[in-house]
């Protein structure tokens, strides 16, 4: 690309960004009905997103420290989404399926921190013995079904997860298979074509999927609405006869709302749901990325939504916390990724003896 | 004596296999009410209900990769090319999820799935459905490629790639479902890693696989009037090759040519003869030999389709040639 057109798109780019889009639909939203949570839940979450920021801000750390390689993409600002759906599942009974952005989610399905900093490190104690990396972790314990570097090729996977699931119940009279399968991508994927394949198939079959839209406003530098002719993904969900909704993905009671309404529907057998979850990530593509093209504004906007601070305020006010539980978890947190890192730089390299391990099963 | 057609050979490896395992299951399109394009899944339908083989919407690379899925997690998914060359649009997932997922996990999932089809030149059906997709996916890791060329291997094949924990390509051509033969009796798999040493001789090697098995077959009884003994060696697994047998082969012939209908360039023999070179230098007493496909799309018009194939005498000179002249 020229300089010139470089620029033009740049200015472009820029353009939504004051009022942004997203802020209007932020502020229009069809419907909003947040969780109704308890003490126990309400620390859990909190729990779940602070390991997830301390966790991505460690791996920048590491990054720039020469720890880790290759390409590494950071989930900061979008922990309600992760925290909010997957915390509403049943750990290492339901399915998750991740794209290149899958440290959070793995950590949240309970792949323990300690394996998915090894894995960074390209450890043989990494949750897929150092030979995945960043954008391919995989835990088979914990139904992790893997990240998937390539832009949309996890979500049939996660469809096969969900056909699993119902093949068990109605082929073979496992009256008790009800796992529910949530597939993870972004806005940017929304615009290939394995995301409507399987918004059919889904819808057709009735199977017991979640797809989950984080729709963080970019695809690296590409901002939605010049990618997207509609940029209201959660509406796409109509053409196919889904339910459809659109949430602030900002906040995790929101997203844990709208995820228990799904994965109820799934779990009775009616079938999938698209969910899109408005939401920004609060540092570049990945950590090569300049990141010159997000207006100042259009962070600050969103850097006054923090989830994390939005989810302190409310459980505060509503009185299911007090203050001294919240320090205390983020003290537990750095201890938890201070040992993950020692962890994984104690732990020992791949035995290159074992090089061609694991290409066949027997 | 009533023989079986090679395409209900497969039908009934799948059918038997479907009944010992009610993990696998087949995905497709027009796999079920239909009975699949060339009838390998005819009636499998209602006796073994929808879910179990699928009608899918047309979309390769979505319900290939829904299988893969479905493999992570319990099932034994046979995913049916309508025609092989329509998993052009599943490459990525073959590739990317297929082959290098058991890897790339560590060891935490196996992909245990079948992905069979019709491919090969069949009679005038243009090059886009006249494609040989094998060598294109030869370089791919961690999948197990095999094409089928009897009834007997077809259904012994199917059964152990339905029964192998790895993925498995599985290549059917297009000219042979009608192909008869009286099957073995009862319950009997083939191995996917071993060559098929069809007929023995001294004189030269043959290597090849899939439809040129039968050009073959006419070459070798050609050549034996003309006096020239030739071995005949189907691959049947082209990932990987059985080295052993043909390295035994090479040693006793010291001559060897290989016949395939893939393109020539970046072809299966280009990589086999690589290995023969790099095993057999010093047993052979001739070059190697590749007679291949033309490298160009697969003309409409028969005569030309004929030209662009090897056909049986053009294998009976150049085993003249080579046993004759030591060319
Ligand atoms: C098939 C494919 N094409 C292109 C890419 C390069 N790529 C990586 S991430 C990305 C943008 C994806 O944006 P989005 O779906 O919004 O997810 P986000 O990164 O915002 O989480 C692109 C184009 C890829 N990984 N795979
Ligand atoms: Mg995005």
């Amino acid at each position: 690309m020229s300089k010139g057109t470089a620029m033009a798109s740049k200015q472009t780019a820029n353009k939504p960004s004051e009022t942004g889009e997203h802020a209007e639909r932020l502020s229009n939203l069809v419907s909003n009905v947040p969780a109704d949570i308890d003490h126990e839940t309400g620390l859990k979450l909190f729990r779940d997103m602070t390991l997830g920021r301390r966790f991505e801000d460690k791996c920048a750390e590491m990054y720039y420290r020469g720890k880790m390689f290759g390409f590494v993409h950071l989930y900061n600002g979008q922990e309600a989404v992760s925290s909010g759906v997957i915390g509403a599942m049943k750990l290492k009974h339901d399915w998750f399926c991740s794209t290149y952005r899958d440290h959070v989610h793995a950590l949240s399905a309970g792949v323990p921190a300690r394996e998915v900093m090894s894995e960074l490190f390209g450890k043989e104690t990494g949750c897929s013995k150092g030979r995945g990396g960043s954008m391919h972790l995989f835990s088979k314990e914990h139904h992790l079904l893997g990240g998937y570097a390539f832009i949309g090729e996890g979500i049939p996977v996660a469809l096969g997860a969900a056909f699993t699931s119902r093949y068990k119940r109605d082929a073979l009279g496992d009256s008790k298979s009800d796992s529910v399968t949530a597939a993870f991508f972004g806005d940017g994927t929304c615009n290939n074509g394995q995301f409507f394949e399987c918004l059919n198939m889904a819808q057709l079959w009735k199977l017991p999927i979640l797809f989950v839209v984080e729709n963080n406003k970019w695809a690296i530098g590409m901002a939605h609405d010049r990618a997207t002719s509609d940029p209201e993904i959660w509406r796409k969900a109509d053409a196919f006869g889904m339910k459809g909704e659109e949430v602030d993905g900002m906040d995790v009671l929101s997203v844990r709302g709208a995820a228990e309404r799904a994965i109820k529907r799934a779990r009775a057998g009616e079938g999938p749901t698209l969910l899109e979850c408005l939401t920004y990530r609060y540092r570049g593509h990945s950590l090569a990325d300049p990141d010159e093209l997000r207006a100042e504004q259009e962070k600050e906007f969103w850097a006054k939504r923090d989830p994390l601070k939005t989810l302190e305020k409310d459980l505060l006010e509503k009185q299911l916390v007090n203050i001294e539980e919240l320090r205390e978890i983020e003290k537990q947190i750095d201890e938890e990724v201070k040992d993950a890192v020692e962890f994984a730089l104690e732990s020992k390299e791949p035995d290159p003896t074992e090089l061609t391990k694991y290409i066949w099963a027997d | 004596m009533a023989g079986t057609l090679l395409f209900n050979a497969l039908r009934e490896a799948i059918d038997e296999e479907m009944a010992r395992d009610s993990h696998v299951c087949v995905f497709g399109e027009d796999v079920g009410q239909y009975g699949g394009s060339y009838k390998v899944t005819k009636d499998l339908y209602e006796k073994y209900g929808e879910l179990r083989v699928l009608d899918t919407p047309i979309a390769e690379n979505s319900f290939t990769g829904m299988a893969v899925g479905a493999a992570m997690t319990g099932l034994r998914p046979i995913v049916e090319g309508m025609n092989m060359g329509f998993l052009l649009l599943a490459f990525n997932q073959i590739s990317n999820n297929m082959g290098m997922l058991r890897y790339t996990s560590g060891g935490n999932f196996t992909i245990p799935t079948v992905v069979r089809g019709p491919g090969g030149v069949g009679r005038q059906l243009g090059a886009e459905h006249s494609q040989r997709l094998e060598a294109y996916f030869h370089a791919v890791p961690g999948i197990k490629i095999v094409a089928c060329s009897t009834p007997t291997n077809a259904k012994g094949l199917m059964k152990a790639a339905i029964r192998d924990n790895n993925p498995v390509l599985f290549f059917e051509h297009v000219l042979l479902y009608n192909l008869s033969e009286e099957l073995p009796k009862g319950d009997y798999v083939c191995a996917l890693d071993q060559a098929d040493l069809v007929s023995e001789g001294k004189d030269l090697t043959i290597i090849t696989y899939s439809r040129m098995r039968h050009h073959c077959i006419k070459a070798v009884q050609l050549l034996k009037d003309e006096g020239i003994d030739a071995e005949l060696i189907d691959l049947i697994s082209l990932k990987p090759f059985d080295m052993e047998t043909i390295t035994r082969s090479i040693k006793k012939t010291h001559r060897v040519i290989v016949v395939e209908e893939c393109m020539k360039t970046g072809g299966i023999g280009a990589e086999l003869i690589a290995l023969i070179t790099e095993k057999c230098f010093d047993e052979l007493d001739a070059r190697p030999v590749r007679l291949s496909s033309q490298d160009i799309p697969t003309p409409y018009n028969g005569n030309l389709e004929n030209l662009t194939i090897i056909q049986p005498h053009q294998i009976v000179d150049m085993s003249q040639k080579i046993v004759r002249q030591g060319l």
